[in-house]
């Protein structure tokens, strides 16, 4: 019992962390992009200003609107920030640090990322106002359209690795030698990013909160550390997802060169570069694009990215059985 | 329709169809007058059937400040104050038509230079007021990072347009008869001539080569760009016979492909000694109406680049009486703004401030085609087609 609760904090510890510096990240990188200086006054150079932005949700008033459905409205934003690091809980740092290696692991994965719509939908829904309601609709359809090339992508790997543990993968493409984004799954690894893209609701993908529209989507009547939660969870999501993108596609903890025997100190550390990578393109792509329409969404994840997951599953299927 | 649900009706259902007719409501959705993508207090009242938008009704008011009634009892010099605030995005060039209309009354030949660095001004004006625009609608679309670039390149201008007024937004630098001594010139002293200030030619070159090149980079980074153009092209398309039928004026209308500009139809301002293109554009879409006014841009910049270059010297201003009285009669002068077709209608009883003072404004005229053009429209559409208007609140309700 107690080392599951050790456990349980660590991931959350590490989850946070993770959010936070992708936060900065974010923000960083956006300033960057935009040729301003961004947070300068908290810490050292701005840099632990998230801290700062934490500290200040929680002092808010809470406002809870005297219409919404209380007892819905309040547990939306757990939803969504369970499913979260429950999703981390299968990411392996190294062979040995990893909270649970599952038999089905990116299943598992699939199937809990799932549970962060129920979060965003009852959001909208309940907060009883009709942007809200409108930005929970958008963001229920877009997740539900954006699942599927995200677990077809995924299909890819898992056939190439004929496994579907995350260390298993991670496994073959060392035994391999080379991580499947250059072993085959290229368009695999694309179709992942853009879906995760859209499943964490960040630009171009954002119409589920869509500022200039719905003003703020589903999180429109939030405040304080509920209004907080849905924010970290935006990050944490986005951390996570890159996490489980390097783990499948760019070799996870692996780094050619380096003694296998010490994979457990420098696991985490080559995870996390991987990751920051990956997270750094999302952030170039959120401060450069326009958002997409709706229906340019739903077209893009039916007749596109779903065909052509469709067709990489098969090729990856034909040439794993002829060769 | 028949009852699907009366148990007497299942028969005529089981055979032939399955689809049952479920009633649903329209939802009401005001958008506004508090909402981020209104450029202020507009409010639209809609109906929407989930992101389909039909039925729109804009309900104007929140702004209105009653300038017209407040210039009637004010003298022509004090109005100048008023009318900076209608459209404040381009405050300058709402004095043009007011100022030249009470000169016209009075019969006062404007000097030469004066008309020049008004026309600089104007021009100028125009080009921040195209900056914002360019910056908002890529907010409005979903773009975060180009306002900053616009504002960047807009702060120039205002530069610019303070070191001549001492003023960024509301310049009030129009007298009757010519423009006030400028700004950056200097302590006034009766003997001194006051113009321009020192080096203002040099910066302004440089600033003007700025805005073409600050129009190509937007050409590139947000014209160029797959998502906005996905998002523009073919959206919120406004045919010639439609715009021409509500009076919709300015890029809007050049957008839909009418070579409709004033200031080659009017002698407002001597634009005749410049050449310049007018830009058009062919479907008439949002991208359309997006692309005209960056051209515009360029074209502007290019007419303060010949300004500079033939600029004549002379007087600021013209021999006037020191008290204005206007002589008795009417007139009604319009001018391109930034927006499109401003106009004043000014009625002088021969006292010191006008009797009457009617203000067309563009954007009023513009946002009226706000119905007919989202009838049908997405939710995001709407957005954009609303952006794409380039309207300002104080231009609407003045």
């Amino acid at each position: 019992m107690t080392e599951v609760l050790i456990k349980v904090g660590l991931l959350a510890a590490v989850a946070l962390n993770g959010a936070i510096i992708f936060t900065i990240m974010d923000v960083k990188g956006a300033s960057w992009m935009q040729r301003r200086p961004g947070p300068l006054h908290v810490g050292l150079r701005g840099f632990i200003f998230p801290v700062a932005e934490i500290l200040k949700f929680v002092q808010k008033e809470d406002i809870i609107p005297t219409e919404v459905d209380r007892p819905v409205f309040k547990w939306a934003p757990a939803y969504v920030m369970v499913s979260c690091v429950a999703l981390f809980s299968i990411v392996p740092m190294s062979p040995t640090l990893v909270v649970a290696d599952l038999e089905l692991g990116i299943f598992f994965a699939l199937a809990i990322s799932s549970l962060g719509t129920i979060g965003v939908l009852t959001a909208g829904w309940s907060s009883a106002n009709k942007y809200s309601l409108m930005g929970g609709l958008r963001a229920a359809g877009q997740l539900i359209a954006y699942e599927l090339p995200l677990i077809l992508a995924v299909v890819g790997v898992v056939i190439q690795a004929e496994t579907m543990s995350l260390v298993g993968i991670v496994e073959k493409q060392i035994e391999w030698g080379v991580p499947f984004v250059v072993g085959g799954q290229i368009i695999g690894f694309l179709i992942f990013m853009v879906a995760a893209t859209a499943e964490m609701m960040r630009v171009p993908f954002d119409m589920p909160i869509g500022e200039s529209e719905l003003t703020m989507g589903f999180m429109t009547e939030y405040s304080g550390i509920r209004f907080l939660i849905f924010y970290i969870s935006e990050y944490m999501n986005m951390f996570i997802l890159c996490a489980i993108a390097s783990t499948l596609f760019l070799g996870g903890y692996h780094a050619p060169f380096l003694p296998t025997e010490w994979v457990n100190f420098y696991g985490p550390v080559v995870l996390l570069t991987k990751t920051a990578i990956l997270g750094f393109i999302l952030v170039a792509v959120r401060w450069s694009q326009p958002r997409f329409r709706e229906d340019q969404l739903q077209n893009l994840a039916w007749k596109i990215l779903i065909p052509v997951s469709l067709i990489n599953i098969l090729v990856t299927a034909v040439m794993k059985v002829g060769f | 329709m028949v009852n699907a649900l009366d148990p007497q009706n299942i028969n005529s259902f089981s055979e032939a169809s399955v689809s049952v007719e479920i009633e649903t409501e329209d939802m009401t959705l005001n958008i506004g007058p508090q909402h981020p993508s209104t450029h202020g207090v507009l409010r639209l009242v809609a109906k929407v059937d989930g992101e389909k938008v039909h039925d729109v009704r804009p309900v104007l008011g929140y702004m209105h400040r009653g300038y017209e009634k407040l210039a009637e009892v004010r003298t022509y010099p004090q109005i100048t104050t008023l009318v900076n605030r209608i459209d404040w995005v381009a405050g300058f060039s709402n004095e043009i038509p007011f100022i030249t209309g009470a000169e016209r009354l009075m019969e006062i030949e404007v000097p030469e230079r004066a008309k020049y660095i008004r026309l600089i001004l104007t021009e100028m004006a125009r080009i921040s007021s195209h900056f914002v625009f360019i910056g908002a609608y890529a907010l409005e679309v979903g773009a975060l990072t180009p306002i900053f670039y616009a504002m960047e390149d807009r702060e120039r201008i205002l530069d610019l347009i303070e070191s001549v007024t001492g003023g960024r937004f509301h310049p009030n630098f129009n007298r009757i008869g010519g423009v006030k001594p400028a700004a950056g010139a200097g302590p006034t002293t009766k003997k001194d001539i006051q113009d321009l200030p020192a080096g203002f030619y040099r910066d302004t070159k440089v600033a003007m080569q700025k805005v073409i090149e600050a129009a190509n980079q937007f050409q590139n980074l947000i014209g160029g760009n797959e998502v906005f153009k996905k998002r523009t092209k073919n959206v919120g398309v406004l045919t010639v016979e439609t715009a021409e039928a509500f009076g919709v004026s300015g890029p809007i209308l050049r957008a839909s492909g009418v070579k409709s500009d004033l200031r080659t139809q009017t002698d407002y301002l001597p634009y005749d000694q410049f050449e310049y293109d007018i830009p058009v554009g062919e479907n008439g879409d949002c991208y359309d109406r997006w692309d005209v006014r960056v051209k515009e841009m360029v074209e502007s910049a290019k007419i303060v680049l010949q300004a500079i270059d033939s600029m004549p010297s002379g007087p600021l201003q013209a021999k006037v009486p020191k008290v204005i009285k206007v002589p008795k009669g009417r007139t009604y002068v319009r001018a391109e703004n930034p927006k499109g077709e401003m106009g004043y209608y000014i009625v002088s009883d021969g006292g010191l401030g006008p009797y009457r003072l009617k203000v067309r404004t563009a954007s009023f005229s513009n946002i009226s085609i706000l119905p007919n053009m989202l009838e049908g429209a997405l939710l995001p559409d709407l957005i954009a087609i609303m952006g794409s208007l380039d309207f300002v609140l104080g231009d609407v309700d003045r």
